[in-house]
């Protein structure tokens, strides 16, 4: 944990914005730049920020290994269920045509959730490589 | 064109410089600047995942792996000739390769010709997405990136078996 005080008050500042900066890349990615690899890879940037700057264990607080463990599955399995859920629907895996009334809205939701999957997964996968790499560091300080 | 000359400058450092903290940082800004270069080209999409990626992720990683290791590098044993002359052979293979490929930005490229014109013509019709990109990668392509996002819980789950059982090792 850093005790420069510029760099902690900088940091509780601006994690925030990031974490918002995040949900707008995964949201508006259907309009503009961006999607659910992306939003993923700035969201866990937010927490190893936080992680840098405050600690491991307070990382560890936030997010814990468990949660960031399921996150790596989930992503891939709703990914999945996307698909599987199209099957169930009448259509052919990962196909959005069956998932709304409309084929536009269903595409449209199909999209949403896929991407959702992605950001999901990436973020708990890079979220984990830290924390596993920063976390070497700390049990061989300990020893 | 100055892009190019920038990283071909920031490659040069980072083969002549030995210490690994700086090769870490050439590294990020070789990554931002092919960020820059993406944008020129208009692939933003891809541009941001090279700077959250490539000079955001990776930087942070490979730094919290220098902190395991000892910061500089190691002189080779010996003179590395044979991989030297396989990556010269390899580089002559692709700069050969590249000869065939269309002229840059040719409207009748076979890339052009083939789906493209649906993709750019009906993929606000039929999915409602006005970001060409993000319809082709999660609908179009949809299976493409579940395998994408499957290699990356994969990888994932390797650095986690792999890693872990190192840290187990130590207890006993």
């Amino acid at each position: 944990m850093t005790r420069d005080l510029v760099l902690r008050v900088l940091g509780k500042l601006l994690i925030p914005f990031v974490l918002l900066f995040a949900l707008y890349v995964q949201f508006h990615g259907d309009f503009g730049p961006g999607g659910g690899f992306q939003a993923g890879v700035i969201a866990a940037a937010a927490v190893i920020f936080y992680a840098i700057i405050f600690g491991l264990p307070a990382a560890r607080r936030f997010a814990p290994d468990w949660l960031i463990e399921s996150m790596v599955a989930l992503g891939v399995l709703v990914y999945g269920g996307v698909g599987v859920f199209g099957v169930l629907l009448g259509g052919n895996f990962l196909d959005y045509f069956v998932l709304a009334h409309n084929t536009v809205h269903g595409q449209e939701r199909g999209i949403f959730w896929v991407e959702v999957g992605v950001a999901i997964t990436v973020s708990g996968v890079m979220l984990k490589v830290f924390y596993m790499f920063a976390g070497r560091q700390r049990d061989r300080d300990e020893e | 064109m100055t892009l190019l000359t920038m990283m071909a400058v920031v490659t040069v450092a980072i083969v002549a410089q030995r210490n690994l903290f700086a090769v870490v940082v050439f590294g990020s800004i070789y990554s931002f600047l092919m960020a820059t270069a993406l944008v020129a080209l208009d692939a933003v999409d891809v541009a941001m995942t090279e700077a959250s990626v490539g000079a955001g992720m990776s930087t942070v990683l490979l730094l919290a792996a220098l902190h395991l290791t000892r910061g500089d590098e190691v002189k080779p044993l010996r003179r590395p000739l044979l991989p030297m002359l396989v990556a010269v052979v390899i580089g002559a293979a692709l700069v050969y390769g590249t000869i065939g490929l269309p002229a840059f930005s040719d409207p009748q490229a076979a890339i052009h010709t083939h789906v493209v014109p649906r993709y750019l013509g009906d993929s606000l019709r039929e999915t409602g997405v006005p970001n060409v990109v993000t319809s082709v990668l999660a609908s179009y392509r949809g299976y493409d990136t579940l395998g994408e996002t499957t290699v990356v819980f994969t990888a994932g789950a390797g650095v986690i078996a792999l890693l872990r059982r190192r840290r187990r090792e130590k207890k006993k």
